[in-house]
């Protein structure tokens, strides 16, 4: 029950990134490599609040989303500017740079080593020190982010989005800074991300720059492959099927020294088998 | 009245001139023809008026300023607007979203807090009926015909409401009944006082529709004035047929 109870935390949190990320990539167009670094942005800026500051999770929580937008917002005036691949490659160079200040700034990171010992949330007296009651909260928070996602979706803003995936140029004739839009939904993203850092962070207790390297902008990218570009729900089904996979693999009984190992194996295996014979994804309405 | 004005435009590709210091006068409340053998400059020139190149040189006059710099965001708030030669619809976007783009607001802050309203559905809608695809209204405009995604186009067009329209040969795989449809549309916009600018290469239609037709070559103008006038023109005749 616990190990389910963990599961489904760590699923939360992964939806939360791909429902983000799926609003750049899959409504937007832009293929941004760069997620892990605001998820990373959000993690440290809540696990350095909490511990160093004593602060509490909630308002840290807050500082954590709007720190990785500050920064979001920073790289996406340059960023915003480009477009399909030399997108790709800028927000790459992102992902490399933010990666290596959280490992290299150790002073405030204490790089390779890490952040132990981050306190769990706490509320009028209320601590979320049991996994049930973090569930909780993350799913409160997973909710309040697919239901701000699918209204931005359903606006104006969000058919702008679409356009500009589909010709950033034609759409600027009709009126649309398309710049001004890119920037928007790359911060907007880049604070949700930085939710499931803070959220991640003081669920783990502990923290340290691996998690939020490009492999991990990869991994998420991944997830909404899987679960289909463009929608919402797919991003959803992606993370509830990348993170629930592993436990299947462990019924069909892999040793656990080769688990790991295997896991990559089967992901990749997987993605390939897809995009072979469902391009769209899962759930999607369209290919990349 | 003119609508737009250029004084020695001019837009060049590697050396090579596509509009070259091209001044013209474009009237307003006119079906203006533009024609010209293919690869003299008709596209880019509307390319360039559209903000998607930019000018290497020269003025353009729409709306009361001069202008060496036009933007492609800036075009719409000059009431101007444009189809594709080489059709640019959102493809992966529903019919109805396609038009509904030129109709609903265009800045970040508005949209964010904007859903298509009843009115304005309504109003694409009745565009969508306008060009005869309200049968695909909720289909994805990549799911439409060449012909469809022309027509498509041309509504995305109609929805801004804008004055001055440039048509960059929308009659191009369309069906007899759709061209003539086509053409009801512009003598209405005609009607409405707006500014057509046509760029065809089908005579019988130039001659049917326009007012006044300018006639490039090579990014000059080569000669204008009414349909009679410029099609009887020796010199025409000479750059359409390369004798
Ligand atoms: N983006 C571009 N890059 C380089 N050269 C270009 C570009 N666009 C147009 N040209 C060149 O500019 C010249 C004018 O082309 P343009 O498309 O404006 O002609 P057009 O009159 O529209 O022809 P058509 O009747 O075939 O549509 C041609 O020589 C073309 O090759
Ligand atoms: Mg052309």
């Amino acid at each position: 029950m616990e190990y389910f109870l963990h599961l489904a935390i760590l699923f939360s949190i992964f939806a939360i990134l791909a429902i983000s990320l799926q609003l750049i990539v899959g409504y937007t167009g832009l293929l941004s490599v760069a997620h892990a670094g605001f998820y990373g942005i959000g993690a440290y800026i809540v696990a350095l609040l909490l511990k160093n500051a004593g602060m509490n999770f909630f308002p840290a929580l807050l500082l954590g989303a709007l720190g990785s937008m500050l920064v979001a917002f920073l790289i996406g005036i340059v960023l915003s500017r480009f477009r399909d691949d030399y997108y790709a490659l800028g927000s790459l160079g992102f992902g490399v740079i933010a990666f290596s200040i959280l490992l290299n700034w150790q002073e405030l990171t204490r790089g390779p080593l890490g952040i132990p010992g981050i306190p769990r949330p706490e509320l009028f007296g209320f601590e979320f020190s049991s996994n049930l009651s973090y569930l909780l909260l993350s799913f409160i928070l997973l909710g309040a982010v697919y239901a701000f996602s699918r209204f931005l979706t359903l606006s104006s803003f969000g058919r702008a989005l679409q356009a500009i995936r589909e010709d950033e140029e034609a759409l600027s004739v009709f009126g649309y800074r398309t710049s001004w839009f890119k920037l928007a939904v790359f911060v907007i993203g880049a604070g949700m991300a930085g939710i499931a850092g803070g959220l991640f962070a003081s669920y783990i207790t502990y923290i340290d720059p691996g998690s939020f390297n490009v492999t991990e902008s990869i991994f998420i990218l991944s997830l909404i492959i899987l679960g289909g570009l463009g929608s919402l729900r797919g991003a959803v089904v992606g993370a509830l099927v990348l993170i629930l996979l592993p436990e299947a693999l462990r019924f069909v009984g892999f040793t656990p020294d080769i688990a790991a190992q295997m896991r990559q194996v089967v992901y990749g295996v997987l993605l390939i088998v897809l995009m072979l014979y469902r391009p769209q994804g899962l759930m999607g309405k369209y290919k990349l | 009245m003119n609508a737009i004005t250029t004084e020695r435009l001019r837009k060049t590709f590697g050396g090579v001139a596509a509009v070259d210091d091209l001044s013209i006068v474009i009237q307003k409340g006119k079906i203006i023809g533009i024609i010209g053998p293919n690869g003299s400059g008709k596209t880019t020139l509307t390319n360039v008026l559209t903000g998607i190149h930019r000018m290497d040189g020269g003025v353009v006059v729409v709306g009361k300023k001069e202008r060496t710099r036009i933007k492609s965001c800036e075009v719409f708030g000059l009431g101007l607007t444009r189809t594709f030669q080489n059709v640019r619809v959102f493809e992966q976007v529903s019919v109805l979203d396609n038009v509904l783009i030129a109709i609903t607001k265009k800045g970040v802050l508005g949209s964010l807090f904007e859903r298509a309203s009843a009115a304005q559905i309504q109003n694409a809608d009745a565009v969508l009926a306008r060009v005869g695809l309200t049968e695909k209204r909720d289909a994805l405009a990549a799911e439409l015909s060449y012909g469809q995604r022309k027509l498509l186009e041309i509504a995305r067009a109609l929805a801004t409401d804008a004055e001055i329209i440039l048509f960059d040969e929308p009659y191009a795989g369309l069906f007899p009944e759709m061209v003539k449809r086509v053409s009801g549309i512009m003598q209405e916009l005609k009607a409405e006082g707006k500014t057509v600018i046509l760029i065809e290469h089908d005579m019988a239609l130039i001659r049917e529709l326009c007012d006044h037709v300018l006639v490039m070559d090579a990014g000059k103008l080569l000669a204008e004035g009414t349909p009679e006038a410029v099609l009887s023109n020796p010199s025409v005749i000479e750059a359409y047929l390369g004798v």
